[in-house]
């Protein structure tokens, strides 16, 4: 048995029987194996008795689950409202260039996914980011190449060690 | 060593997305490096969001507010006399008194940004768990009827009456019955539930537990966005920390009642902020919207009776248990009482929260407290009540914040969230950007929200084109007439608010005449 399908079975005798278990299990899963693989759906379906269509029905249906693993970072940027007022669709388009990558996708060599998303409940410091978890407000185009600047620097030290 | 000062730098997200943490580690370093005494404390934000970080020194006169703070220029606040509360270019005086707190009248933020979110003793030393104590003293009934007395009105948007939902679970027998509060908060331009979470979330316990207790729940979900990372991780600590203390769990405060408060993770999708897409969400489905009746309130989580409310509803609840219903009652206007906390966002100088009773004017807040554009140019549109919200236009901006009044020119109050937008704003591109968002977000139960938001961007699109405009006009309007008629939910129903609230105030944006603005 692989690794990743351990560690589902494990969240799964840990989780399935509390009410309402299938979007806890996918969080856990996610957390662990840095997306639901495809091969944890019929384990997942198999504890919950559900079906196979079923669970990858819900997987679909929510934009913060993925089948695929992301890049080594994952950049979010705000395009809602609020955000849009102080620039957000600029600095969209600044990361698409900056990072080399498309929004909803991976870049090609796999450093970056680029998600934009809906709101960061950050508005009154638009526009908003999130590097890796971690947010950043008030962000120009500037301020985020220097971002994605020390974020390089410090891969290149990583890899330098 | 001289005994330790006490300075604060908050922990709300908000603050930590412009540095607070490198500005507290760096007031540490500093302070350890000089041999000066410092008690640092991670307090809640204050909610004046263009001065974070904001740094608090307490003082023999109060606390002393700084801000926006850098790390750079700790070494600088402290040669000044921070630690005093001494004059600086970033120094605001006493906080209590810096004008857009003092203008407020804080019921439910009242705590915010004073105390230690987490820490139990400031809780109870600032009013705590008194709605509590005086509701377990207290038949249910009267406690429900307390609520409904207040005039508490939903704050997640449909603005319903909170006592009526709690009486209907209250008279609604079953042996298991459930609290849940709707923490999904997806409306751009709002985090007032945000901020309860991070920085006040035992008033959130405590409105939960009240409720639990006078509709005879023994369970509880808070279901979070899953974009409020710091939100749950903080609830879950208070959550934890309470039922230590004995306010949660098996025997409410000695009571011999139980309640068990647990929180769900949401997985961003906006229409799951809808009460019954929610409810299929928890129970482990897709958060499709559920057909009413029935109402939650009779057959909700799991098929049983369930209170769904707001996270600003429940946690308006402990203080009107603690000073009685009438006092709440007497802020407000007409039908709408208590006060709002007012999310000020988007292109304004001084964006933040604002706690105010209804019947503030949306100039007052555009201006009084906002100061106008962040970019220094004339305000052009501002949306009020999230997405499915209106562009409200300046002839209205001095109608009273309240429900009905609102209501009366097609307005929303919503959750109070507020987007100011300046003149470089195109109203084309942000109506099709509103039907663009119910095409991604829309569960998909009905067809004119599914397909007719899709139809609406390409409408829009052709408008913008000018490819048969006049034509596509007509169109676009017969689309939001059915999107509104044949709507399940407000996704599908509302999305025409902004779209033809842009299109009416704003056609030359659409490339047609403008209106005769004397006329209008
Ligand atoms: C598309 C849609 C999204 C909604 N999102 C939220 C939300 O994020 N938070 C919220 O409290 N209510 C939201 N609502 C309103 C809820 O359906 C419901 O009215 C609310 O949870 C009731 O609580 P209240 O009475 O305390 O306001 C939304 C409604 C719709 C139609
Ligand atoms: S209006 Fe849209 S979101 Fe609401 S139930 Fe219908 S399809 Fe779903
Ligand atoms: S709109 Fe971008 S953080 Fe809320």
């Amino acid at each position: 048995m692989s690794t990743s399908l351990a560690a589902v079975r494990a969240v799964l005798a840990r989780r399935a029987d509390e009410p309402g278990a299938l979007l806890p299990i996918l969080h856990e899963v996610q957390d662990q194996l840095g997306c639901i693989p495809a091969d944890a759906v019929p384990e997942i379906a198999g504890a919950l008795n559900l079906s196979r269509a079923e669970v990858h029905g819900v997987i679909t249906y929510y934009h913060h689950f993925r089948g695929e693993p992301a890049g080594r970072h994952v950049i979010q940027v705000c395009r809602a409202e609020a955000c849009q007022a102080l620039g957000a669709e600029a600095l969209l388009t600044h990361a698409e260039r900056r990072l080399v990558c498309r929004s909803h996708a991976s870049s090609s060599d796999g450093r970056y996914t680029l998600e934009p998303v809906f709101c960061l409940g950050l508005c009154a410091s638009s526009p908003a980011i999130v590097i890796d978890e971690r947010l950043h407000a008030r962000i120009s185009p500037a301020a985020f190449d220097r971002l994605i600047g020390a974020l390089e620097n410090e891969d290149a030290e990583e890899a330098a060690r | 060593m001289s005994t330790a000062i006490t300075v604060r730098v908050p922990r709300d997200s908000a603050a930590l997305a412009v540095g607070a943490d490198a500005v507290a580690a760096t007031l540490q370093a500093e302070c350890a490096r000089r041999g000066l005494a410092l008690n640092l404390v991670r307090n809640g934000s204050r909610g004046l969001f263009w001065l974070e970080p904001l740094v608090e020194v307490s003082t023999s006169a109060g606390r002393v507010a700084y801000g926006p703070v850098t790390p750079e220029d700790v070494p600088g606040l402290l040669d000044a006399g921070l630690l005093q509360g001494a004059p600086h270019a970033l120094g605001h005086g006493p906080t209590e008194q810096i004008p857009y707190l003092a203008k407020q009248e804080r019921l439910c933020f009242a705590r915010m940004g004073l105390t230690d979110p987490l820490s139990l003793a400031d809780y109870e030393a600032h009013e705590g768990w008194a709605g509590l104590r005086r509701a377990l003293a207290m038949p249910d009934a009267a406690v429900v009827d307390e609520v409904l007395q207040s005039g508490l009105r939903g704050r997640g948007g449909a603005a319903f009456p909170t006592g009526i939902k709690w009486k209907t679970v209250m008279n609604t027998p079953s042996a298991q019955k459930y609290i849940v509060c709707n923490a999904d908060e997806g409306d751009s331009g709002t985090y007032s539930d945000r901020m309860t979470m991070e920085g006040d979330p035992y008033m959130l316990i405590e409105g939960m537990t009240i409720a639990a207790l006078a509709v005879g729940a023994t369970r509880g979900y808070v279901y979070v966005r899953s974009e409020y990372p710091h939100a749950i991780a903080t609830l879950n600590d208070a959550i934890a920390r309470a039922e230590a203390a004995g306010f949660l769990g098996s025997d409410v405060l000695g009571s011999g009642r139980a309640f068990h408060l647990q929180v769900r993770k949401a997985a961003g999708a906006y229409v799951c902020g809808e009460e019954t897409a929610l409810l299929e969400s928890l129970e482990g489905k897709r958060g499709i919207v559920r057909a009413k009746p029935p109402l939650p309130a009779i057959e909700g989580l799991f098929g049983q009776p369930t209170v769904i409310n707001n996270v600003i509803s429940f946690a308006s609840v402990p203080l009107i248990l603690a000073r009685g219903a009438a006092h709440y009652r007497d802020y407000g206007v007409g039908r709408s009482m208590g006060t709002l906390p007012i999310q000020l966002a988007g292109n304004v100088k001084r964006g933040g929260l604002v706690e105010k009773a209804f019947g503030v004017t949306l100039r007052e807040l555009l201006y009084d407290f906002g100061g106008g554009t962040a970019s220094g140019r004339p305000i052009k549109a501002v949306q009020v009540g999230g997405p499915l919200g209106t562009y409200v236009p300046e002839s209205k901006w001095d109608v009273p914040l309240d429900y009905e009044a609102y209501a009366a020119f097609g307005g929303v109050v919503g959750h109070g969230g507020i987007v100011v937008h300046d003149d470089t704003a195109d109203m084309a591109k942000l109506a099709r950007y509103a039907m663009e968002f119910c095409a991604i977000e829309s569960c998909g139960k009905c067809t004119p929200c599914r397909i007719g938001s899709t139809r609406g961007v390409e409408v829009i699109d052709r408008i913008t084109a000018n490819v048969n405009r006049p034509a596509q006009v007509k169109l676009l309007r017969d689309l939001c007439d059915t999107m509104l008629a044949g709507s399940l939910c407000a996704m599908g129903g509302m999305t025409p608010y902004p779209v033809l609230s842009a299109l009416d105030h704003y056609p030359e944006d659409f490339g047609l005449a403008t209106p005769d603005r004397a006329a209008a």
